[in-house]
């Protein structure tokens, strides 16, 4: 299937899962490549359970709703429960042990725990564990690069309201730092 | 123009829009608020109209009015706010009013629940409004599409004078992918010479769907039905994929109809000679060209999230030159790649048994 590759971003209202999946797809199509992106919809509310689905690939994608993902980011313990079984074997998941101290129930996936809220929180004020996540899996899995994602968060940047273009370097360093737990092996892969 | 990062809803909104949308009335649902959302955000700073609806019946009822001035009008709804619009179809049908009405399918029946599904196709295509009529739908299965579509239908309803419907689903409408806008490629139908634009010296007009004296409304009829039999020669449009050896043939419409391309591909990959046949237009049906392909292959299988809909027009399509199965999950069940191409695999060995048997 090439470079394939699907992933399940979850967590509660408020954390940017959603928002994590949409800086994925505009890094993706910055690149050149295919995308989808489909969220959990309706009923959602701040501090509910939200998640999206992505795709990114070289082809056309077939279908925007992922039976087994490639990876999930579990942004807090509901999400790790909720979609343990949704990694396909050999994939993996990347946990937020900030907040879920879940014990994993599977052993053909592996499992990247990052405390993000402590070390976002510890990097800069506000943080964003969003960005940090993805900066881990962007490194993890080489489907795209650093480069490109920090280059759409400054084109975003540009079009937002000068308060939320002011947390622009703290981005910028989230998504570094994240990206750098991985390059340096600062958590067991 | 570059490709960019868009949302279903949306892009059917800025499609609207561009495709010169002067008014826009609706009433929220899941899973095409977006539309709604995007309109009000917009259509205002352009000096073009806007109204939230009291409801889905006043909604079309504004889009009638609008309609009639030979004014671009549209509503978006979904499923059970559709439900409420089809008395509205038939009279915009029977006095020739156009507009575009956007549907965005969610599971049902009943007030249903907000998941993705196919289950309207009915409502569309065979009506809930009374007569003989027939709406214009369009069927997109991507971003890219649900845009040219949108252009396409504001364009048909002026064209034939008659409502067209886009035909989506919640996937489709709440889905982020890569599309690009272009300029609205149409050029429209003088309006002026039927539109209620006030009589000022010229005689009166009445754009009405009562028509009492004797004959009349049977005449009405018949010329309704010529015009449907034009619609059907100039404007029926479809997708073939890989058919030309196909001995096992999907269709689908719709998001499905991507999914099972790429089951194509997956069983090309596997050595079986597997096809797609995805209409575009739902009305007008394609089913000429299915019928053609139906007499090569040896087998028909109609995917659909809903309980077998589409079948209906695919079996009277095929009239006998092939076996049709059918696949489907209703009200919110999807149909994954990996679940289509099991069924594939299955009805392929099916075929392949039979040939060595030879039965085929």
């Amino acid at each position: 299937m090439g470079a394939d590759m699907s992933v399940i971003i979850s967590g509660f209202g408020g954390q940017g899962a959603l928002f994590a999946g949409i800086l994925l797809c505009h890094t993706a199509v910055l690149e050149g490549k295919y995308t989808t992106w489909f969220p959990s919809y309706g009923a959602e509310m701040r501090g509910g359970a939200v998640n999206c689905s992505v795709n990114i690939s070289d082809k056309e994608v077939p279908s925007p709703i992922i039976d087994k993902a490639d990876a999930v980011i579990a942004l807090n313990d509901a999400s790790q429960i909720k979609f343990e079984n949704r990694v396909k074997p050999g994939g993996f998941m990347i946990v937020n042990s900030s907040l879920s101290h879940i014990k994993p129930k599977r052993t053909d996936i592996k499992y990247i725990n990052i405390p993000l809220n402590e070390l976002a929180q510890k990097l800069t004020q506000p943080a964003f564990v969003n960005v940090m996540a993805l900066g881990a899996f962007i490194e993890k899995t080489g489907i795209l690069k650093l480069e490109s994602i920090k280059e759409v968060m400054k084109e975003m940047a540009k079009t937002v309201s000068a308060k939320k273009a002011a947390l622009l370097p703290n981005n910028l360093e989230c998504v570094e730092f994240g990206a750098n737990l991985i390059k340096n092996q600062m958590v067991t892969v | 123009m570059a490709k960019e990062l868009v949302k279903g809803n949306e892009a059917i909104a800025r499609a609207a829009i561009k495709a010169g949308c002067q008014c826009y009335f609706g009433y929220p649902i899941t899973p095409q608020s977006e539309i709604g959302e995007y309109m009000g955000a917009n259509l205002p700073k352009l000096g073009r109209v806007f109204i939230t609806a009291e409801s889905e019946l006043a909604s079309i009822n504004m889009v009638i009015g609008a309609g009639t001035t030979g004014t671009k009008a549209m509503t978006s709804s979904s499923s059970c706010g559709i439900a409420l619009m089809q008395e509205a179809f038939s009279a915009m049908c029977c006095a020739e009013v156009p507009g575009v009405i956007v549907s965005v399918m969610r599971g049902g029946p009943g007030l249903g629940n907000i998941a993705p599904a196919q289950g309207d196709y009915f409502q569309a295509l065979k009506g809930g409004g009374n007569g003989d009529y027939k709406l214009i739908v369009l069927s997109p299965s991507n971003v890219q599409e649900a845009i040219d579509l949108t252009y396409r239908a504001f364009h048909l309803a002026l064209k034939y004078r008659n409502p067209v419907m886009l035909l989506a689903d919640g996937i489709l409408g709440q889905m982020m992918e890569p599309a690009e806008f272009g300029e609205y490629p149409y050029k429209d139908p003088d309006v002026n010479e039927w539109a209620l634009s006030g009589a000022n010296n010229r005689p009166a007009r009445n754009i009405v769907s009562l028509h009492m004296p004797e004959g009349e409304m049977e005449q009405r009829t018949n010329m309704l039905f010529e015009k449907y039999a034009a619609v059907a020669k100039n404007e029926t449009t479809f997708e073939e994929y890989m058919l030309k050896d196909a001995k096992l043939v999907l269709t689908a419409f719709g998001t499905v109809g991507r999914v099972a391309k790429a089951v194509v591909n997956r069983a090309r990959e596997a050595g079986m000679k597997v096809g797609l046949f995805r209409p575009i237009t739902l009305f007008p049906f394609p089913d000429k060209n299915l019928h053609e392909v139906a007499k090569n292959a040896d087998m028909i299988l109609d995917l659909e999230l809903n309980m077998g809909q589409m079948l209906l027009d695919v079996r009277s399509a095929v009239f006998g030159a092939c076996p049709v199965e059918f696949y489907g999950r209703p009200a919110g069940g999807l149909l994954t790649p990996d679940m289509i191409f099991e069924k594939v695999q299955e009805l392929y060995k099916k075929l392949d048994d039979k040939t060595k048997a030879g039965v085929i």
